[in-house]
């Protein structure tokens, strides 16, 4: 458990992380943020990056920004700053929720938002909260900066559209409408643990009691986190009923693609889906001042 | 191997500086270099939270972090919790409540206890629960850390 030997690098500006990034040969340095996976990784040897290319320094990747319609998010930001954020929570609810699931208080303390999603471990929290809210993720490189979707960002287990030679820098997030209700459901192990299945719902009603907007997004149960387009189609025109919510439940499981591994079952994870989609859409509706 | 650094860092009211390579980990230069042996290793990955220490002002998992990204941080370790002689209160609860068995967790399970009492000063035992679930104990079955924390933090709303 001791990580191998390594170079380091204290990254003074976001330029010089890049150059750093950008010139290393075989393209095996590492932006080394919060480090609460990256340095497991390390110890365990996982990961052996020949430098270690540390933001923590970058001050000015921290901050919660509310632009009009978008919240900007600098991927330094603890995820603790983005869970207690009165500014996240006006804006966007399910992102405050969701990062109550992230880690432990302690690991929220010192992880980022950014070194979660650039991560993207599958079962994490903020990558699949992300997706669910169509955030904008800003990667900044030698070229200088370019926006990728966040459901376009997430190629793989632990891949993302982040090249070696670059970095996450933002993660802009559109403010949800008025009459949006949230919730998060999860199974875990333990609190905190990373999800078995999670699920991100996020319904807007309108005036005439209908939902004019669903989103829904599973961690835990694919490659890369998913959205449940057939379940937000279902919901989507409709009344969040008992019916309609039990049919965008059975989609969403249908949507799932695990493997059998040593948390559970493939078929147990899709059942899961099922029910946590369920619950999730539920207490979203409640959210939004539908009875169901 | 990468050339050697010097981290200096305060730790317990207490400045020091010491070399180390950039791979070694917060956990180990603390309790390894300087002798800190209150930070406990468990589990080195970030799981157990034995090795849990106050990083400028915030718990963090010292073995998540590397030793140079320390340079110029104040840290507290669970020996920095009592008044010399006179033990912190939530030290006293968890002594008075049986709150530790082996005492290989508590020294992360204190440290945590405090920050959460911070946050609640008057927490629900799901509150403790929860703000506890990132150390993990495998003696106690956790009932009587989670009563010394209760105690503990009435303990603290009385001499704050």
């Amino acid at each position: 458990m001791k990580p191998a030997s390594v170079e380091y690098h204290k990254a003074t500006s976001i330029a010089d992380a890049v150059d750093v990034l950008s010139s290393t040969e075989d393209e095996d340095a590492k932006v080394l943020a919060g480090g609460q996976s990256l340095v497991p990784m390390l110890s365990m040897r996982l990961a052996r990056p020949s430098v270690l290319v540390d933001i923590n320094g970058l001050t000015d990747l921290d901050y919660i920004r509310r632009d009009g319609d978008w919240l900007s998010i600098g991927a330094l930001t603890r995820s603790r700053a983005v869970e207690k954020s009165a500014a996240v929570r006006d804006a966007a609810p399910l992102l405050s929720e969701a990062m109550g699931f992230v880690g432990h208080a302690t690991i929220r303390n010192r992880g980022t938002i950014g070194g979660s999603v650039a991560h993207a471990d599958p079962a994490a929290e903020a990558p699949a909260v992300l997706c669910a809210l169509d955030a904008e993720l800003v990667i900044t490189g030698p070229a200088g900066a370019r926006t990728v979707g966040a459901n376009d960002f997430f190629h793989g287990f632990l891949t993302t559209a982040v090249g070696p030679d670059e970095m996450l820098t933002e993660i802009r997030v559109p403010v949800l409408p008025a009459g949006t209700g949230c919730a998060v459901e999860e199974l875990a192990r333990r609190h905190g643990d990373f999800a078995m299945v999670a699920v991100f719902a996020a319904v807007t009603v309108g005036d005439d009691g209908r939902c004019t907007d669903a989103r829904l997004a599973l961690a835990g149960t694919n490659p890369t986190p998913v959205r449940a387009r057939e379940a937000e189609a279902v919901l989507v025109g409709s009344g969040l009923t008992a019916e309609t919510i039990a049919q965008a439940a059975q989609a969403a499981a249908g949507v799932t693609n695990s493997a059998n591994d040593i948390h559970a079952p493939a078929e147990y994870r899709r059942d899961m889906a099922s029910v946590l989609t369920r619950r999730a859409l539920r207490r979203a509706a409640s959210d939004a001042n539908v009875v169901v | 191997m990468a050339s050697k650094v010097t981290v200096t860092v305060t730790v317990n009211g207490r400045t020091l500086s010491a070399e180390c390579e950039p791979r070694r980990t917060l956990a180990d230069f603390l309790r390894q270099t300087l002798g800190f042996t209150g930070v406990h290793l468990g589990c080195e990955h970030g799981v157990c939270g034995a090795c849990t220490i106050v990083f400028n002002g915030a718990t963090a998992r010292s073995c998540c972090m590397l030793a140079v990204q320390a340079d110029g941080a104040e840290i507290t370790t669970v020996h920095g919790l009592a008044d010399g002689e006179t033990l912190h209160p939530m030290q006293e609860a968890f002594w008075d409540n049986h709150g530790l068995q082996c005492g290989f967790c508590t020294p992360g399970m204190l440290l945590r206890a405090c920050e959460l009492v911070e946050e609640f000063p008057d927490p629900t035992e799901e509150q403790i629960r929860e703000g506890i679930s990132g150390n993990i104990c495998r003696c106690t079955g956790y009932q009587f850390i989670v009563d010394a924390i209760r105690d503990g933090a009435q303990r603290m709303r009385q001499t704050s």
